[in-house]
């Protein structure tokens, strides 16, 4: 008690040195227990970028490819999959919908998908949010286009707008499908997910555009299909799409259907449970946060050295003070336990402050993290790691404390009653 | 009785010295006599010399550091000549500070600690300035709360180095003769370090620590 009271009182007493010691401390705390916060709220929004989906199918290939070229508008397919392949697990018994995407062109750097009105009816992400139109209406006809938000804020496009769509992911249309404008008939509302950076087609739209590009190559001059020539034509025919989101009409059927479709003779695919290659995918992705983790560790060492360094320092000064205690009757067991007992605390105080700039933090860039960056960072009691965390930074600051104390038990067993200078 | 620091040459060397109780020793010792580190073994606060020290009956060269330390807390006061005390703590826990660093100096407290504290401080003639800060009091006021601690609880030996010297001539005296009257309502023997001889016929005794030394320079 008395110790405490003494340890109390001297650290307010340098009440200056005391709190710039104890923020140093609360600062790199707060960013040790702010990354963990930030790394759950990247994983939980990772995994929600897509809910609601049973399975999202595509040729056969790697189930985080599949992942990446789906989900995040990332990658391309090797190849696709047949309409009527599509068209038949649509239409299978055990499947409740599915929503068709059709994969390869872009508009100034974003991706076209080819997609039907499944897609504005039964998308969903971050916990089970449907996908909404902000303006306009979903894409119907062959030249209607519709824009995720960020390509209509981006490129500043609005209702009504003509676009030109390039062949491939090059952002420089040399090879535009120049012949066949679409119009802008709709833009999304804003999810924070890879659905606001990517522009949304009807199939046919997608096909309607290769038309005359069936080598792979330009149309030569003269050869050119105009949308006028689609528009006329009775029915475009649809002949492949890149992959398919689906969803069963039951969850536990999800499994039957996943190895149906592996195994299926017809055509090789690959079915993958979005939430089951998420989590792989995030395994995969986290070593740059378990970078950022060791990073911030350091930080703690750092602030828990200042204060090491600060109350060494301050030793010189108190060297009047251990001779007293120690005339009093104080062993150099007491001064030791002083000296360890003040640092302790001095980490400890800065450890809660610490915790509490994180919730104040949290609390007031909350909005901010989630209408910027799509990253909902959630506010809840500190987890298990945290909490370890925070147990460790005043442990380390108890035994940074017997630094200091060791210099000054030597001292105080020297000098004894007198201070030599 | 011979004392050396670890690694350096012998700064004590007294053939023999012997203190009654109850005595008021005025032990002269200009600076350089060596007489911080003889007060520093009667203390116990070093590690034992060779040869043979006894305090107040016991054997320091027997006794374990903290056995020392418990000696020191429980039957000595100490006044330093200046700074006598700690900055943070107000007069009232300064004064009260060796009862709390050791619990055997309770048992020697008449009533509780906090009359104990009033009492002293009452003594003293400092019982007003129990809740200052330290850092507010003139020099005079911080030897006499430093007397004030040193007598709590009446411990048998009061060490005193040089706690005048801080002080001009006049308020010199008066401190004196409170800490005579102090030290006698206590019954202690008091050992007085000085170097001012003008202060010696007040002792009973007077003793001159470069005669007793041989290790003095």
């Amino acid at each position: 008690m008395l110790l405490l009271h003494l340890a109390r009182r001297s650290l307010t007493n340098r009440l200056l040195t005391t709190s710039l010691t104890a923020l140093s401390i609360a600062f790199s705390v707060a960013l040790l227990v702010g990354v963990e916060n930030v790394r759950t709220g990247m994983r939980e929004s990772f995994s929600n970028t897509v809910s609601g989906t049973d399975l999202i199918v595509g040729s056969r290939g790697g189930t985080i490819q599949l992942l990446l070229y789906s989900v995040f508008g990332m990658g391309s397919p090797i190849a696709n999959i047949s309409y009527e392949t599509w068209k038949k697990w649509d239409e299978h018994p055990a499947v409740s919908w599915t929503i068709p995407y059709a994969l390869g062109d872009s508009h100034r750097g974003f991706r076209v998908i080819g997609t039907n009105e499944t897609f504005y009816e039964r998308y969903r992400y971050r916990g089970g949010q449907p996908i909404s139109l902000a303006e306009g209406r979903p894409a119907s006809g062959v030249f209607d286009v519709v824009l995720g938000a960020e390509v209509a804020t981006r490129l500043g496009y609005t209702l009504g707008e003509q676009i030109a769509v390039t062949h491939g992911m090059s952002a420089v249309g040399f090879m535009n499908h120049d012949e066949m404008p679409f119009e802008v008939v709709g833009i999304l509302e804003r999810t924070f997910t890879p659905v606001d950076r990517a522009v949304y087609v009807t199939l046919e739209g997608v096909t309607a555009m290769h038309m005359g590009w069936e080598s792979g190559a330009p149309p030569m001059p003269g050869e050119e299909v105009h949308a006028d020539d689609v528009l006329a034509m009775e029915e475009v025919h649809v002949s492949q799409i890149t992959s398919f989101f689906l969803g069963a009409e039951s969850r536990a059927l999800t499994l039957q259907i996943q190895r149906e479709i592996s195994t299926s003779e017809e055509e090789p695919m690959t079915a993958v449970i979005p939430g089951v290659a998420l989590s792989e995918m995030w395994r995969g992705i986290s070593y740059a946060e378990d970078g950022l983790r060791v990073i911030s560790g350091f930080v703690v060492l750092v602030g828990i050295l200042g204060m090491l360094v600060s109350i060494y320092t301050s030793l010189e000064a108190r060297r009047r003070e251990m001779a007293i205690l120690r005339a009093l009757g104080a062993g150099p067991r007491r001064i030791v336990s002083l000296l360890v007992l003040e640092a302790g605390l001095l980490s400890a105080m800065g450890a809660a402050l610490g915790v509490g700039l994180v919730y104040a933090g949290l609390f007031v860039l909350q909005p901010w993290l989630e209408g910027r960056f799509g990253l909902l960072v959630p506010i809840r009691m500190l987890d298990g790691v945290q909490l370890a965390f925070v147990g460790a930074v005043i442990v380390l600051g108890f035994a940074a404390g017997l630094v200091p104390a060791v210099k000054a038990y030597r001292t105080a067993l020297h000098d004894g009653l007198s201070v030599r200078v | 009785m011979r004392f050396a620091y670890p690694g350096g040459a012998t700064v004590i060397d007294i053939a023999a010295l012997t203190i009654e109780r109850g005595e008021r020793v005025f032990l002269y010792g200009p600076s350089g006599s060596g007489k911080t580190t003889l007060l520093g073994l009667v203390a116990g606060v070093l590690r034992p010399p060779s040869g043979t020290l006894h305090v107040l009956g016991h054997d320091v060269g027997a006794l374990s550091s903290p056995a020392r330390d418990r000696l020191r807390a429980t039957h000595i006061g100490y006044i330093f000549q200046m700074f006598n005390l700690i900055p943070y703590l107000n007069v009232r826990d300064n004064i009260a500070l060796p009862v709390r660093i050791a619990s055997e100096r309770r048992d020697r407290l008449n009533g509780s600690l906090a009359t104990a504290v009033a009492d002293a401080a009452t003594h003293l003639g400092i019982e007003g300035l129990l809740d200052e800060e330290v850092t507010r009091l003139s020099v005079g006021q911080q030897q006499r709360v430093a007397a004030a601690r040193a007598l709590l609880g009446s411990p048998e030996l009061i060490i005193a180095d040089e706690p005048t010297s801080a002080l001009d001539t006049d308020r010199r005296i008066a401190f004196l003769e409170l800490l005579f009257r102090s030290v006698e309502d206590a019954g202690s023997t008091l050992l007085f370090v000085s170097h001012d001889l003008g202060l010696a016929d007040e002792f009973d005794r007077s003793l001159s620590l470069s005669d007793l030394n041989r290790a003095g320079g």
